[in-house]
């Protein structure tokens, strides 16, 4: 496949392996933001490329890992009303709530479908007039747009069964958030090169001034994410800190105006609750107020907000960054895919599960 | 979640701006992609897709300087 495979080769990849070893002369620690980097991270091995002085740490870049429980208990809640059709992304299936999952609630009767695009929800809506039909919008700014179109196009057509349980998140203030941490060791951050196809890098460069990382926009191929590190130790070991774009050929620094326009018309920015972060000021969107009709809390109670107890579960430390999945005591015994504890081995996108997949050792502790 | 495939636009189909499809082939599989945030593609464009909307289209310049920019790493 064009514009994949050629950013797999191996060469190109020991050159870029040998050129951070040569430049990297003390410690460093890099946290990557987006779930499918770390994915990628793992299942190519990228990591053990690099020489032992950098760590890699893992970051809230997870929508479904970060969705709090109470959104997962209104899903179920509505997804139990009669005549409701639930319509959510693969992912949040399994994700438990407080006593059940939606998985588990289709197995019981409900109906609780699962789409590839927030659009076959709308088609669905059109399908089933006398149904009330919810989608389920979890995400982040790459999924913003998608999810704001749907509710734009069900408004234009006039499509009155049909409204949004909205968990969308924010990556910018979560990073605050995480530079912010009393004991905070991040050096720099890969920034997650699909989101920033939406809303460009300017909003990124205060946050490097003001916090002095360097922030490197980056793509998910090996290449890109060894690009990614060699440009951010390039800056450590400068004592730089600015914003670079290692994926131009997707990201422009003022992103896709057009999809901003219209997330900015339908979703209005609230504070969100992050799981294992707590609330966060202006990290989530709602839906706006002229939109409010499309508002599945509107229709059907708002989501109550509980404190969460994770048990056993770390994933709220592997979620800042705090830990490693290979380090819970749980992982790969007692928590496994097939029998998860907590959401980051529920997730395709989790750390443990991306852990789990690829590399069952402990490696070496963290410094 | 943030999962984007890179897919070569073949044609395009309708005139409405919020509504245009595309018939994309994601290395042979073909289907069919929303191109409402993209209005500059053209066929043989390659764009990136998530969850059935393009969110942007790939420059084939700016593709060429991961390479690039190795060799000059390598000299």
């Amino acid at each position: 496949m064009k514009y994949r495979d050629e950013y797999r080769t191996a060469d190109a990849a020991r050159g870029y392996a040998n050129a951070i070893a040569r430049i990297t002369t003390r410690p460093w620690t890099l946290m990557e933001v987006c779930g499918g980097q770390t994915n990628a991270i793992m299942r190519f091995g990228i990591d053990q490329l690099l020489p032992k002085e950098i760590s890699l740490i893992h970051g809230p870049g997870c929508p479904v890992c970060v969705t709090p429980i109470d959104y997962i208990d209104k899903a179920l809640d509505i997804a139990g009303t009669p005549g409701v059709i639930l319509c959510t992304f693969g992912d949040m299936l399994r994700v438990p709530g407080t006593k059940s999952d939606l998985a588990a609630a289709r197995a019981g009767g409900a109906d609780v479908r699962v789409v590839y695009s927030p659009l076959e929800a709308l088609a669905v809506a059109r399908d089933h007039p006398g149904n009330e039909v919810v989608f389920f919008a979890v995400g982040f700014e790459t999924t913003a747009p998608a999810n704001a179109m749907t509710v734009y196009q069900a408004d234009r057509e006039g499509l009155v069964n049909f409204s949004v349980l909205v968990s969308q998140v924010l990556v910018p203030p979560a990073i605050c958030a995480l530079l912010d941490r009393p004991g905070n060791r991040i050096h720099g951050f890969l920034a997650a090169g699909h989101v920033c196809t939406i809303t460009g890098y300017a909003e990124y460069e205060p946050i490097a001034r003001q916090h002095r990382v360097p922030i490197v926009v980056t793509g998910f191929e090996p290449l890109d994410i060894l690009e990614g590190v060699y440009r951010c130790i390039h800056q450590l070991e400068r004592g730089e800190s600015i914003v670079e774009n290692q994926y131009s050929r997707a990201v422009r620094r003022p992103g896709n105006q057009l999809a901003q326009q219209v997330m900015e018309s339908v979703f209005q920015i609230v504070p969100r609750h992050w799981r294992g972060m707590g609330e966060i000021t202006a990290s989530g969107l709602g839906v706006s107020p002229a939109y409010q009709t499309f508002d599945a809390e509107a229709r059907f109670g708002a989501v109550i907000s509980q404190d969460e107890s994770q048990g056993e579960c770390t994933s709220g430390a592997v979620l800042r960054g705090e830990t490693r999945p290979d380090q819970c005591p749980a992982f790969g015994t007692r928590c496994t895919p097939e029998h998860p504890l907590g959401v980051t081995m529920v997730s395709e996108e989790g750390a443990c599960a991306a852990y789990y997949r690829y590399r069952r050792q402990v490696r070496r502790p963290v410094e | 979640m943030c999962l984007a495939v890179p897919g070569r636009v073949i044609s395009i189909e309708g005139d409405d701006p919020l509504t245009r499809q595309g018939r994309v082939d994601f290395g042979g599989v073909i289907k069919s992609v929303n191109l409402a945030y993209v209005p500059e593609v053209k066929p043989e464009d390659y764009i990136l897709v998530h969850v059935g909307f393009a969110i942007t289209v790939l420059d084939p310049r700016e593709a060429e300087r991961v390479f690039e920019y190795l060799e000059t790493l390598q000299q």
